[in-house]
C-alpha cells in the first residue's frame, strides 16, 4: 500500500510538469497516511533518487533500460500495472502531459481503475470514495467529480498545483521487467520544433495576435521572450496565416497552457483564445482597443500602441536585468 | 480504409458557460450544439482517405440521446457514409469507451478517430480507453497521417516538436489541428445525409468509474489595474515586484 507516482522521464531527466505530479501525490499520501512511492522507466541522467527525494519519494522502482527511453503506452500500461498489481497500490498520480494523456486512460482500462484527468486540487475523502476538482468546459468551469473504483488513477493539470520540496530519505530499487512485446508503433524520429522554452512547461509565456500586422514584426515580442525567458505562443489566426508555426496556437483548438504570467499582445480575446489561456495565474493585456473583450480576464492592462508599447517594456527589462546583475 | 469516427456532440466554442441552480449539468437553455472540433480533424481525414482512393467506407459514432441526430447528420453532410448513435446518456468517459469498443469488436476497421479530447469534458480519456479494451496501438495528438503502402505514418506532437511513428493497422489515432482542414458541409452534401442511413443500438451494460457531484464557475477576476502606456516600463517593476519576472 502506498501511493504510486509515474515521475515521467523525458530523455533523461524529471522535469517541473513530473515533479509538480509528485508534490500533489505527495500531499494525498499525507492524507491517506500512506509513504510516496515513484515508478521511473527508461535511463536517467543522474540517480533519480535525487530530485525525487526532494519532492517527498520515500522509494523509487526505477526499470533502467534503454528501450524504455521512448514512450511507448501499450508496453509502459503494462509495465506499471504489473507494478501496481505487485505492490496493491491503490492510488496512481501522473502529470496530464502529452504522454501522461496516453498512458492514464489505458492504465484506467486495464485495471478498471477510476480515472480523474485534469486535476487541480487535492482530492478530499468522501465515505463512498474520493472527491476531486478538475478543469472543465475548457477551462470556463470546474467539476468536482467523485469515485467509484478501488483504485484511483489521477492526472494533474499542469501549473495548477506548484511545486513543494518535502526532503525524505529515498532509496532506488532496479527493476525489470518481464513482458514480451513486439510494438507494431516505432518511433523514427523525433523532430524538434523549437529550440526554445516549451510553451506548456514555461513560466512565462508571451502571445501574439493580428494586431502584429505581419510575420516580420515579431521581433520585439521575441526580443521581450528571450530577455525573460519566457516561451512564445500566438492566436489561431495568427498560425493559419503562417506568421507564425502551428504549435505555438494557444487557445480552444490549439494548446492549453497555465502559466505563472501570461502577456497577450494584440490579441482580442475571443472566447476560444480565452478557453486556452485562461488557466494562467495572472494576464497582461497590451490592446490598443479600450473594448477589447480580452481586458475583462486581465490583471494588468496597457491601452496602446503594441509598437510603442512592447519596446517600453523592453527597455525596461533590460535595465530591470541590469539592475539585477 | 474503413475508418470509425466517434464524435462528441459539444456546446458551440462560443457558449457562454452557465451551470443548472443545483449545480449538476450545464444550462442548456440557448446552446447550440456542434461535433467536437478535434473530432472533425479526424472526421475529415478519415473522408479524405475515401476520396483518395475511392475505396472504404466512413461511419460516424456518437455515444447519446435522440438530440444528438443533428449533430451526427451534420458529420453525413460533410462526407460520412453511415451514422450510429448508441442510446445512451454518455456517463463518463469509462462507460463511453466500454459502448465504443463494444461496437466496433469483430468490424475491423482499419481507423478508429476521436479527437484529441472533447471540449466539455477536456478529459482525453475515451480513445485510450476504446485503445486497451480493443488491444489496439494508440497514437494520441496526431497532427499528421499519411499512408505508405500498408503503413501508416503518423506525426505525434509532444513538447516542443513532434516524433514519427509508423504503425501497422489497426491503429486507434486521436486528432487535433494539421492533420486535416475543417470543412462546411455544401448544400448537395446536406441533401445527401438525409438519405443516409442512421442507426440506433442499445447500450451494453457498464457503470462509471466517477460521477459529477457539481460544477461551478471558477472565480472571477479581481480587476484590472491599467497602466498608461507612456508608463508601459512601469509593468516590469509590478510584475518583478509580485516575484513574477
Ligand atoms: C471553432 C473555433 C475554434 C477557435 N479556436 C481558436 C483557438 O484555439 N485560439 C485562438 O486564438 N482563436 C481561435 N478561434 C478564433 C477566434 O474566434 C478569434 O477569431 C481569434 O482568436 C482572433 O485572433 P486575434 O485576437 O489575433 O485577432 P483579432 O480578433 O483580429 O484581434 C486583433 C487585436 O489586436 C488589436 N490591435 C490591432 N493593432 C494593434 C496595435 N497596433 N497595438 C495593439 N493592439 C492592436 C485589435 O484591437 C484587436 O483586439 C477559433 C474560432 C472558432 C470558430
Ligand atoms: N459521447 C461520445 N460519443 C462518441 N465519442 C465520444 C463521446 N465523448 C467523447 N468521444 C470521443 O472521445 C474523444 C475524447 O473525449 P474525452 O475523453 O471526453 O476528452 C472526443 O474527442 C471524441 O472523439
Amino acid at each position: 500500500m502506498a501511493v504510486l507516482v509515474f515521475a515521467e522521464n523525458s530523455q533523461g531527466r524529471i522535469k517541473k510538469g513530473a515533479l509538480e505530479a509528485v508534490s500533489y501525490a505527495y500531499a494525498f499520501a499525507e492524507l491517506l497516511g500512506e509513504d510516496l512511492e515513484a515508478v521511473v522507466l527508461g535511463e536517467t541522467d543522474s540517480n533519480p533518487s535525487e530530485t525525487l527525494g526532494r519532492y517527498g519519494v520515500k522509494k523509487v522502482f526505477h526499470y533502467d533500460d534503454a528501450d524504455l527511453n521512448d514512450f511507448n503506452d501499450q508496453l509502459f500500461t503494462a509495465i506499471v500495472a504489473d507494478l501496481v498489481k505487485e505492490e496493491e497500490i491503490p492510488v496512481i498520480v501522473m502529470a496530464q502531459s502529452y504522454d501522461g494523456k496516453a498512458l492514464a486512460p489505458r492504465l484506467a482500462a486495464r485495471l478498471d481503475a477510476a480515472l480523474v484527468s485534469g486535476a487541480v486540487q487535492c482530492p478530499v475523502k468522501d465515505d463512498n470514495g474520493f472527491t476531486v476538482r478538475r478543469s472543465a468546459n475548457s477551462g470556463k468551469g470546474i467539476e468536482t467529480v467523485l469515485t467509484h473504483r478501488d483504485t484511483v488513477i489521477i492526472s494533474v493539470k499542469k501549473n495548477s498545483f506548484g511545486l513543494n520540496v518535502n526532503e525524505a530519505d529515498c532509496e532506488v530499487e532496479e527493476v525489470e521487467y518481464d513482458i514480451d512485446m513486439t510494438s507494431s508503433i516505432k518511433i523514427v524520429e523525433r523532430v524538434q520544433t523549437t529550440s526554445k522554452v516549451s510553451i506548456t512547461e514555461a513560466d512565462i509565456v508571451i502571445s501574439g495576435g493580428r494586431g502584429f500586422k505581419g510575420p516580420e514584426n515579431w521581433g520585439i515580442l521575441e526580443e521581450f521572450a528571450e530577455a525573460v525567458g519566457a516561451g512564445t505562443a500566438c492566436s489561431k489566426p495568427v498560425s493559419d496565416m503562417d506568421w507564425r508555426p502551428h504549435h505555438e496556437h494557444v487557445g480552444q483548438t490549439g494548446i492549453q497552457i497555465a502559466p505563472n504570467l501570461y502577456i497577450a499582445v494584440g490579441i482580442s480575446g475571443a472566447i476560444q483564445h480565452l478557453a486556452g489561456v485562461n488557466s494562467s495565474k495572472n494576464i497582461v493585456v497590451i490592446n490598443k482597443d479600450p473594448e477589447a473583450p480580452f481586458f475583462k480576464h486581465a490583471d494588468y492592462g496597457i491601452i496602446g500602441d503594441l509598437f510603442e508599447v512592447l519596446p517600453k517594456i523592453n527597455e525596461a527589462v533590460r535595465k530591470h536585468k541590469a539592475s539585477q546583475a | 480504409m474503413k475508418s470509425l469516427v466517434c464524435i462528441s456532440h459539444v456546446p458551440d466554442t462560443t457558449t457562454k458557460i452557465k451551470y443548472t441552480d443545483d449545480g449538476k449539468s450545464l444550462d442548456t437553455s440557448g446552446v447550440t450544439f456542434i461535433i467536437g472540433p478535434y473530432d472533425e480533424y479526424g472526421l475529415v481525414r478519415a473522408i479524405e482517405f475515401k476520396e483518395q482512393t475511392g475505396e472504404g467506407s466512413v461511419t460516424v459514432l456518437c455515444v447519446g440521446g435522440s438530440q444528438v441526430e443533428p449533430t451526427l447528420r451534420k458529420a453525413l453532410a460533410i462526407g460520412a457514409d453511415s451514422a450510429v448513435r448508441i442510446d445512451a446518456n454518455p456517463l463518463d468517459g469509462m462507460f463511453v469507451a466500454k459502448q465504443i469498443s463494444d461496437y466496433a469488436r469483430g468490424k475491423e476497421f482499419d481507423f478508429i478517430f476521436f479527437g484529441k479530447e472533447s471540449i466539455d469534458h477536456n478529459a482525453s480519456e475515451v480513445p485510450g480507453m476504446v485503445a486497451e479494451y480493443l488491444d489496439l496501438p494508440f497514437v494520441s495528438q496526431a497532427i499528421h497521417l499519411e499512408m505508405d503502402g500498408d503503413t501508416a505514418i503518423l506525426h505525434r506532437e509532444i513538447d516542443g516538436g513532434y516524433e514519427v511513428l509508423h504503425s501497422s493497422t489497426p491503429v486507434v489515432v486521436s486528432c487535433q489541428k494539421g492533420i486535416s482542414e475543417w470543412r462546411i458541409p455544401n448544400m448537395r452534401g446536406i441533401m445527401m445525409a438525409k438519405r443516409k442511413p442512421m442507426e440506433v443500438c442499445s447500450a451494453t451494460e457498464g457503470a462509471v468509474a466517477v460521477s459529477t457531484e457539481r460544477f461551478e464557475l471558477p472565480p472571477p477576476k479581481s480587476g484590472c489595474i491599467y497602466i498608461a502606456p507612456e508608463d508601459a516600463g512601469s509593468l516590469v517593476e509590478m510584475l518583478a515586484d509580485k516575484g513574477l519576472l
